[in-house]
């Protein structure tokens, strides 16, 4: 086996197996573990720039990420969306978010790396997540002029076996020969991403999987009984 | 009608001496963990002054606690959709210097420090970072009996409108202790503002607690509650704040404050209140009306309606008898000599004061002060603190209430007065003051003696509600952090590890020198 087979062939079920069965493990065994580790306590000034740009842009990015290579190519053929189109509106979304992100995150890098208060109440595995993802989101910026010099070649290829790829590991059919013929720079890129995943369980990551989004439709006050309530009594 | 139990307290301010033992035996048993060395669940503040933190009372500077927008109740720092908005990055939060960085002495310095010419001296060092500190600019109870120039405690948003320049002057200066808990408010703005769903209010004794493990550390509680006492956990990313000491109140104890207070101003006690009535309670238009609506809202334990409704609604027998032998129900309501802090942060608050008197008796020997008719008993008017002043901590700025309750304490005062002194009993007091001998007489015996049982009626718990089992209980435990359910902790994780040690110099001490 050699090591593209490994990477994107062997690798990318290694990352997602340990990304679903550790967090679901930790979900179920360590509810007290499970948390944003928000700092904003000890260090407020410039939070509200860096932090908004940051989540903003990697959510946007994971966004696209899954609309561009998870949905189904014929989705956006459906939608009279041209592969050159694609491939602009992927280069224009993630040059902007991406942009974003690496703002955010290298201001949130600092802080974290250098604030002494943010440095002493963090764990080595912050410093190391947030690290990892600025590292991938740099490989993914640098991957930027090769997209934009085959679109200006009117050339899809690329992102066409990347997505193919994409689609066919989540189809449990991997066919990593696709990504043989791509620039090292994208596999560089997809490794550190993958390995996010398999980093996933085991970081403050985990907060992601909880966005409390069921609060808008909640009532603001919430009580809790000690009585047994039955099924059909009313609360 | 819903008739609820809730657990409620009194601080008869007149009588606290600032010693700040409830906040140190507090502090003890709930708060000495690595990530909540600030975090101070009861603390007591000198008012006048900024307070706990900094200028917790100002909410157009932290958005607090709830208001009205057009005609509907919302919460101060905005509706669901703006706090999932502000998520990543809360715009209100405090930082921890608006409380203070927690600190420590380098004590182990005066045992180990090199023989010199100046004696050794203890250094602080920050609890945060584990490094020396140049120096404590800020702490707990940095104002402590008025300490710092007017112009900075003069902030206190008490102030607001008053013209507070002649207060600056020596003679004119006045000065009460505040003592401070979580309110566990009938309407509290911490659980509201709780993205997951981890603040709760307990339906049986209205304790509002923070579920640590399904809190996320989004942090919207923190800014969210205005008295600024939810906190947050630095190191375990959890809201943490007074569990009104449940462990005790199910076992039918005072909790660890009010048990320790040396001036005996604290009151436990239960009270039944309409919990259909509490959002049109907490919506009343005019801010200085939310103190009657409150009032309002609490029922009659002894009205036979209200007693076959309270037990069809699940509260048990016991818990109504001692809602009938509450002190809280008699200070607040029946004497209506106890006051909700800040009404107007509309979060129908449940710790209540009764408003200090402080008279200055040399004045009075002066005869400088107009008094009662016994010559001794100073005029509410009279008094140092000013009724303005109490009135915007407690009724939201109307002084009537205020001014009426410092009269019947007083009338109570001089009656006993004239008992014990005159050996004739004076009723003109209370007949000005408009209440009964009996009254008189019950409020000497709550706020004067103070007996530990009539301070305290806490009934215990029917844990054996929710059991069909009740072995099935045994071997459970209390107070833990989280994963409490069967398995205890083994020291191997995969997941972040926790730190519990406060960061603290420990250098032993060098061993004494041989001797032959």
């Amino acid at each position: 086996m050699n090591a593209i087979n490994f990477f994107f062939g062997v690798y990318p079920y290694i990352a997602l197996s340990v990304f679903v069965i550790g967090s679901w493990i930790r979900y179920d065994n360590e509810q007290y573990t499970w948390k944003t580790d928000s700092s904003q306590l000890l260090s407020k000034s410039n939070m509200w720039i860096a932090s908004n740009l940051f989540h903003v842009g990697i959510l946007s990015i994971f966004g696209g990420h899954f609309a561009g290579l998870v949905l189904p190519h014929a989705l956006w053929i459906g939608l009279g969306v041209s592969d050159l189109q694609h491939q602009w509106i992927a280069i224009v979304a993630g040059s902007v978010f991406g942009t974003m992100c690496l703002i955010g995150g290298a201001i949130l890098w600092l802080r974290r790396m250098f604030n002494p208060r943010v440095r002493a109440a963090g764990r080595r595995m912050d410093a190391f997540i947030l690290s990892w993802l600025m590292l991938t989101l740099v490989a993914g910026l640098s991957t930027l002029p090769v997209s934009i010099g085959h679109a200006n070649h009117g050339d899809p290829g690329v992102m066409l076996a990347l997505s193919g790829w994409v689609q066919s590991v989540l189809t449990l059919q991997p066919k990593p020969e696709l990504l043989a013929a791509v620039e090292p720079v994208f596999r560089f890129h997809m490794v550190l991403g993958m390995t996010v995943f398999l980093l996933f369980p085991f970081t403050r990551l985990v907060h992601i999987l909880t966005a409390p989004l069921s609060y808008v439709g909640r009532a603001y006050q919430i009580v809790r009984s000690k009585r047994r309530v039955k099924a059909t009594a009313s609360a | 009608m819903k008739i609820r139990a809730q657990f409620a307290m009194v601080f008869n301010l007149d009588k606290c001496i600032g010693c700040h033992t409830c906040s140190v035996t507090c502090k003890n048993v709930w708060s000495n963990r690595k990530g909540i060395e600030y975090a101070w669940f009861n603390n007591v503040e000198s008012k006048p002054g900024v307070g706990y933190p900094k200028n917790w009372e100002n909410q157009e500077k932290w958005k607090g606690g709830w208001e009205k927008v057009n005609g509907k109740l919302e919460l101060k720092a905005g509706g669901k959709m703006k706090k999932i908005v502000q998520i990543f990055a809360n715009p209100n939060m405090p930082e921890i210097d608006d409380y203070y960085e927690p600190f420590t002495y380098d004590y182990a310095r005066l045992h180990n420090a090199p023989l010199s010419e100046a004696a050794p001296t203890a250094r602080p060092v920050s609890q945060i970072t584990g490094e020396k500190m140049d120096k404590i600019t800020w702490g707990p109870n940095w104002e402590d009996d008025l300490a710092g120039e007017f112009a900075a405690r003069s902030q206190d948003a008490n102030f607001a409108n008053m013209q507070k320049e002649m207060y600056k002057q020596f003679e004119n200066t006045f000065h009460l202790y505040l003592p401070r808990i979580c309110n566990h408010c009938i309407n509290p703005a911490c659980v509201a503002s709780c993205p997951s769903g981890a603040m709760y209010k307990r339906e049986e004794d209205g304790i509002v607690l923070a579920d640590q493990d399904r809190c996320r550390g989004w942090r919207m509680c923190i800014s969210g509650c205005p008295y600024k006492k939810v906190f947050f956990n630095w190191e375990s990313s959890k809201a943490e704040k007074c569990i009104g000491c449940y462990p005790r109140v199910e076992s039918g104890l005072p909790t660890v404050c009010s048990e320790s207070c040396v001036g005996r101003i604290r009151y436990n006690g239960i009270i039944l209140y309409d919990a259909d009535k509490l959002l049109d309670a907490a919506s009343t238009d005019n801010e200085q009306d939310l103190y009657k609506a409150h009032l309002d809202l609490f029922v009659d334990p002894y009205d036979p309606a209200i007693i076959a409704q309270a037990l069809k609604d699940g509260v048990p027998q016991s818990w109504i008898d001692a809602a009938q032998k509450s002190p809280i129900y008699k200070m607040a309501v029946e004497w209506k000599i106890a006051f909700p802090l800040h009404p107007e942060f509309r979060t129908l608050p449940m710790i209540w004061y009764v408003p200090p008197l402080s008279p200055v008796q040399s004045q009075i020997d002066q005869k400088k002060l107009p008094t009662e008719s016994d010559g001794v008993i100073p005029k509410a008017e009279a008094m140092r603190l000013p009724v303005q002043y109490l009135a915007n901590l407690l009724t939201a700025g109307k002084t009537e209430y205020i001014t009426s309750a410092l009269n019947r304490l007083l009338a109570m005062r001089s009656y006993m007065r004239s008992i014990h002194v005159d050996g004739e009993p004076d009723l003109g007091p209370l007949n000005r003051a408009g209440i009964t001998e009996q009254n008189a007489k019950d409020m000497y015996r709550y706020l004067a003696i103070a007996n530990y049982e009539d301070r305290f009626v806490v009934p215990t718990a029917h844990e054996e509600i929710r059991l069909d089992d009740y072995h099935g209980f045994q071997g459970q435990n209390g107070f833990t952090f989280g994963a409490d359910v069967s398995k205890g902790h083994g020291t191997f994780s995969l997941f972040p590890e926790r730190r519990t040690q406060s960061a603290e110099p420990r250098e032993p001490a060098p061993l004494a020198e041989p001797r032959d």
